[in-house]
């Protein structure tokens, strides 16, 4: 009874071999391998395939992501470059005031939203929020128009990366308020594109994670924008209450 | 195996190609599979054999598995190459593995293509890649060259999502966000502003300074003699190139690539004679094997193969010479100077060029910079070893780096280090296509100092003309074999 079992072992080891050397299937004049050989080499590649399964989606995820990032190219054609970003960032699941008016328009947790913003057609953006969404460096692209932006605040977005930084000098002119807290994948190299935003005034950077020295990193920050008050909270080595 | 055909068909369609197929080994594997299982009769007598010999390998294998014996579960290599394969890339710098992990990434089917990679230095001490400054910039005059770098731009704002490998850590390439300034005086301003147009047009984030907005947004420089600045806002700044190299690295051999320790010392060819347009005689090659020494060995071992490509940096001449061509790349040594100085410029200092070809930037956060320039063409140093003039940096760099930042006057030199430009005496730029006399050489070299950053375009342009016959993303014929042969240079302003 063994024996049977014997030879499919060792066959079942000789075709995971054959599937190793990745060679198998290269020649294209062999007929078929027999139906019993096929399934077996079907049986060893299926090893590959919970690999495959992850990969693909990891794949859709950040393909989800840049989709929910991509350019509002229609709106903007339709009803101007102000509505077409203050669309962008209802269906980001944020919130922003118009220049002039007091009142946030802002998107519910389910990501429902009023639409009576359409009526405010090219009246610009003043304050943005985007606290918690999944914003990154593509969907920037749709807040580009927006020359008097004066407040920012993108606390925990885990898209927010150093890209996502160096691209914000489009906003250099007006941005006086940006808060970067709790952004997970900010780094070190990603601070210093801030150089470009000369106005500001207020910048928190708590608890960023990736950043290995903050104490010296906080003090580097706020000699290159000495205008600027830096906020910098939640880090062991806090050197600025220490002085 | 119908992908396989197609792409069979596709290649040879496009360059007449391809003729190594491994059928040899997989007829060996049919055939004994064949037989474990079409035989159960016989195999019933031979049960009580097969059952002693199962037996003795199992107290083997219990033998082994004690501490002291030299078993691994993982089959050992025995270090030798393959002895057929479909590409071999000559050179495992970054170029080299960019290449192989775009063709692998190109093919129809898992292991439709193989590659294997010849490295002969794996700890890579002469390699430009981990020598160099590892700066990216859209500051070029080229198209091609800006194109390039915006393409590969996008590919490290991406970098997990093309490099990372399963269970494995994701690649941080500690980008620093940081940005080009080159500077200008009166005279090459109007190159400068020209330059800035066509970097405009190809969609780079690149501003213009006159020296006053200079002096207000960096203080610490001093603006004598300069006439204009330009400064890349996005993009551009500086990256560790040995995470890049492995990323790359570790991402194609988990692919199924196949790294080969060892030198490629000679090419096996066969020549026809042709006649061109004018009707003078000319040979046309065509690599067969690629013979290659095996490292820390005696042994030699031909790798036969339907493609090659060369991808061996700085010494990609010496490569092409092995059959007979010649190629205007030549290595270069270029002088990298740390040094180091407390009260230097701070967080946002950038990639700063002067326009006396002196360069420096921030290393870390601690005080450090690198700082280099290229020599003049009459005085190329010597380049039969690696060792650093420090001369060099007394007389060349350092008047320029302290007179444009005052601040670095009391530096102190920690270290220096020098490296190879792989560099193209013809017109400083990268050769990227096929030979036209050896129809299946592809080159991707001479890149003279800008290579590291172009890897990931430069990878993929490979690939497309591998796997696709032509370029199907970035138009790169300008940058070919041809305009060498035809001595129309594409002469790259920008070049540092
Ligand atoms: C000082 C310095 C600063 C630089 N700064 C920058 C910068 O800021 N930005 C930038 O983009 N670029 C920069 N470069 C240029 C960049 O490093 C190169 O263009 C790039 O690394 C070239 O990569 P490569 O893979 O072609 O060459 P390499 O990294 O040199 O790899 C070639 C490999 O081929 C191997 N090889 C050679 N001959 C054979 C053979 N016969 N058989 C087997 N293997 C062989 C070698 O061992 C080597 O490992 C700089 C270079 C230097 C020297």
């Amino acid at each position: 009874m063994s024996a049977p079992f014997m030879s499919l072992y060792r066959c079942c080891q000789r075709s995971a071999l054959l599937v190793v050397s990745r060679r198998s299937l290269s020649s294209s004049s062999v007929s078929p391998p027999p139906l019993h050989t096929r399934i077996l080499l079907y049986l060893t590649q299926r090893f590959y395939d919970v690999e495959m399964l992850q990969s693909w989606m990891s794949l859709r995820r950040w393909k989800g992501v840049q989709k929910r990032n991509s350019f509002y190219g229609y709106a903007q054609q339709q009803y101007g470059s102000d509505i077409a970003a203050a669309y962008y960032i209802l269906n980001m699941k944020g919130g922003f005031r118009f220049v002039g008016q007091s009142d946030w328009f802002s998107a519910d947790r389910r990501g429902k939203f009023n639409w009576a913003f359409m009526d405010h057609k090219n009246t610009p953006l003043e304050e943005v929020n985007m606290n918690y969404t999944g914003i990154n460096y593509r969907g920037l692209e749709n807040l580009e128009g927006q020359k008097t932006l004066r407040t920012l605040s993108l606390r925990g977005c885990p898209e927010v990366d150093d890209w996502f930084l160096a691209r914000l000098h489009m906003f250099q002119d007006s941005l006086e308020e940006l808060d970067i807290s709790h952004c997970p994948r900010i780094t070190t190299g990603g601070l210093a594109a801030l150089r470009n935003l000369k106005g500001l005034k207020r910048l928190d950077v708590s608890s960023l994670p990736e950043i290995s020295s903050p104490g010296v990193v906080i003090i580097l920050l706020e000699e290159m924008l000495p205008k600027c008050d830096v906020t910098a909270n939640g880090y062991d080595h806090n050197l600025r209450e220490e002085s | 195996m119908s992908t396989w055909r197609g792409l069979h068909v596709n290649l040879r369609k496009a360059h007449g190609l391809f003729t190594v197929s491994s059928r040899h080994t997989w007829k060996y594997g049919h055939l004994t599979l064949c037989k474990s299982l079409s035989t159960g009769r016989a195999l019933r007598n031979d049960f009580f054999k097969d059952l002693e010999a199962q037996l003795a390998a199992a107290r083997q294998k219990a033998l082994d598995a004690l501490p002291g014996s030299g078993w691994s579960p993982v089959e050992m290599n025995r270090g030798l190459p393959p002895e057929r394969t479909d590409v071999v890339i000559v050179g495992g710098g970054v170029i080299g593995w960019s290449v192989a992990y775009w063709i692998k990434q190109k093919e129809k089917r898992r292991g439709g293509v193989n590659v294997v990679v010849v490295e002969k230095d794996p700890t890579y001490s002469q390699a430009s890649t981990v020598l160099s400054a590892g700066g990216i910039r859209q500051q070029f005059s080229l198209p091609e060259n800006i194109c390039l770098s915006l393409a590969s731009a996008e590919f490290m704002k991406n970098i997990n999502e093309h490099l990372h490998v399963l269970n494995e850590d994701p690649v941080d390439l500690q980008f620093n966000q940081s940005g080009y300034l080159f500077l200008a005086n009166e005279e090459v301003a109007h190159i400068m502003e020209e330059n800035y147009k066509t970097q405009r047009t190809a969609g780079a984030k690149v501003s213009l300074l006159s020296a006053t907005q200079l002096k207000e947004k960096f203080p610490w420089i001093n603006t004598e003699g300069v006439a204009l600045a330009s400064y890349g806002l996005e993009n551009e700044g500086w990256f560790d190139p040995w995470t890049l190299l492995q990323a790359f690295k570790r991402k194609a051999l988990s692919m199924g690539v196949v790294q080969c320790l060892g030198e490629v010392t000679d090419f096996k060819y066969t020549s026809n004679i042709a006649r061109n347009a004018q009707g003078d005689q000319v040979a046309q090659r065509r690599v067969r094997s690629v013979k290659v020494q095996v490292s820390n060995s005696l042994e030699f071992q031909p790798i036969e193969c339907a493609l090659v490509v060369n991808a061996a940096g700085a010494f990609s001449g010496t490569v092409a010479a092995m059959l007979g061509i010649p190629l205007p790349v030549e290595p270069r040594k270029r002088y990298i100077y740390v040094v180091n100085c407390p009260d230097g410029p701070g967080l946002d200092t950038p990639f700063l060029i002067d326009y006396s070809g002196v360069w420096f930037r921030r290393e870390g956060l601690g005080g450090n910079y690198i700082a280099g320039t290229s020599p003049e063409e009459a005085l190329e140093p010597d380049t039969s070893n690696l060792e650093v003039d420090h001369q060099f940096f007394e007389e060349k760099v350092w008047p320029h780096l302290a007179s444009r930042v005052p601040a670095l006057e009391k530096l102190k030199v920690t270290s220096s280090w020098a490296g190879f430009y792989d560099y193209n005496t013809f017109d400083q730029n990268g050769i990227i296509g096929l030979h036209p006399l050896i129809n299946n050489m592809f080159f991707a070299t001479g890149f003279s100092g800008h290579g590291l950053q172009h890897s990931p375009a430069v990878g993929r342009a490979v690939a497309e003309l591998i796997m696709e016959g032509d370029f199907t993303s970035l138009n790169l014929s300008n940058l070919g074999f041809r305009r060498i042969l035809q001595q129309e240079p594409m002469l790259e302003r920008n070049i540092v």
